[in-house]
């Protein structure tokens, strides 16, 4: 049988958007497949690293593991939404600053994880810092240079 | 995966789709657990009833001598809670080492039960609160004791293609009680525990004699374990690191914490339960005694 399908009306960064998703279709690939949204990764597909890290209704969530009809409604934000048009967010530039890139693949998980942290909270410390990254994985650089970096705009006031 | 999603606005509604699929459809709550098994083919189901929209199922409160948590409450709001950390913190505590922030945010204490793990972190935590839980039918609704819900690995008496658990309960302690938890894994987050220990008592009003203890441990068994044994041998001791050092050594007889690829060696693993048992034992005391 095959899946049915159901409209999903959602803002993704902004924009209202409405597609025909199937039943059992993830988030994860509704941004990426239909949307081309293809900063967000996919690195296990089980909800154990982080890169599909996205924010929905500000709070970050796991699209690897949210089906994408229950977006319905909800503003989601990917990492495409974050720069303002050659200008990079805070994050990203101090990302790019304090060397906290290096293959990148794992790098919106993390961005999108601090800015949830920044939000609710302008001026974490290093241990919130680390609670709010402790879902996302990086297997090249190690997490010091990424923790400085969010330090660094939290310290100016996000 | 499955064939077609639907989003209830209320039990009766979310009990009525379940009813005309007759078995093929499963509800689905944070559906951190669900996705994945659903993923891996371990079972399939032809639609999901997603019940996160049902309104008023996400409220904690108190009320009649218990805590209530609707079935919709996250572990982050768990974790979150001011009522919970002041009132038995060992839930909250547990919370807060589910997954990572991520899955808390999503992830429910309810499909927590119903995914019946035996190392499952809030499961474990509500034993020692004596926690019970509301499960809704075709026939009728009833509270239940948590401890009667797990059947075996993975495995719920709560049939989550023909019933809703909609709310948890457990009695508001009274007197100077404390609760604590402890869990060992290999890293702090996204990992499975290697043991989970949670602990809450009462101590009589001189604050030296503990007047109960319950002791909730994971992974020792096929379902979340309750020390009964150990818990009878502290009624009535005095709250001192000798008694907490002997209550390690009992549970660590009655649980018998196997080698585990997963996990650890049964020798480590035995060693460590001793340990976490005596130092949430401690830290329960410590606030029982802080109370007036």
């Amino acid at each position: 049988m095959e899946p049915k399908t159901y409209p999903l009306t959602m803002t993704v960064n902004g924009q209202p958007v409405t597609l025909e998703v199937e039943a059992d279709e993830l988030l994860v690939d509704a941004l990426r497949d239909r949307l081309g949204l293809t900063g967000t990764k996919i690195g296990c597909n089980e909800g154990e690293c982080g890169a599909c890290t996205v924010i929905m209704d500000g709070e970050a969530i796991l699209s690897c593991l949210v089906p994408a009809l229950r977006a319905q409604g909800r503003e989601v934000l990917t990492i495409e939404g974050l720069a303002e048009g050659e200008t990079l967010h805070p994050l990203q530039q101090s990302f790019v600053e304090h060397g906290a890139v290096q293959c990148g693949y794992c790098i919106p998980g993390f961005v999108l994880s601090a800015k949830a942290l920044l939000d609710r909270n302008p001026h974490p410390n290093r241990d919130e810092i680390k609670e709010a990254i402790a879902g996302n994985l990086c297997r090249c650089t190690g997490y010091v240079k990424i923790i400085e970096a969010i330090e660094a705009v939290a310290d100016s006031g996000g | 995966m499955w064939q077609a999603y639907e989003m209830p606005q209320s039990v009766e509604e979310a009990l009525q789709i379940l009813g005309q699929y007759d078995g093929r459809a499963q509800l689905i709550a944070g559906g951190t657990d669900l996705v994945i098994e659903l993923q891996e083919g371990k079972h399939s189901v032809d639609c999901l009833v997603d019940v996160t929209r049902i309104p008023d199922l996400n409220r904690i409160e108190e009320g009649d001598g218990y805590i209530y948590m609707g079935a919709n409450v996250t572990f982050r709001q768990i974790k979150d809670s001011a009522l919970l950390r002041e009132k038995a913190r060992v839930l909250p505590e547990a919370a807060a080492t589910v997954g990572a922030l991520q899955i808390q945010t999503v992830a429910t204490l309810a499909g927590n039960l119903v995914s019946a793990l035996p190392a499952a972190d809030g499961s474990v935590a509500l034993l020692a609160l004596d926690g019970e839980a509301e499960i809704v039918d075709k026939a009728g609704s009833a509270w239940r004791p948590v401890a009667e819900l797990f059947l075996g690995p993975g495995r719920s008496a709560v049939d989550p293609a023909r019933q809703m658990l909609t709310a948890i309960r457990f009695p508001v302690p009274e007197g100077r009680h404390g609760s604590a938890w402890e869990r060992i894994g290999r890293r702090r987050a996204l990992v499975l525990p290697i043991l989970n220990c949670a602990v809450s008592l009462r101590l009589d009003e001189a604050g030296q004699n503990l007047v109960w203890a319950r002791i909730g441990l994971g992974p020792v068994a096929p379902v979340p374990f309750r020390a009964r044994e150990t818990e009878t041998y502290l009624a009535g001791q005095p709250a001192t690191e000798e008694v907490f050092h002997q209550a390690g050594e009992m549970a660590a007889k009655e649980a018998h914490p196997r080698t585990s690829l997963l996990r650890a060696s049964k020798e480590y693993r035995v060693e460590v339960l001793k340990v976490l048992v005596r130092e949430a034992l401690a830290r329960a005391a410590h606030e029982a005694a802080g109370r007036e």
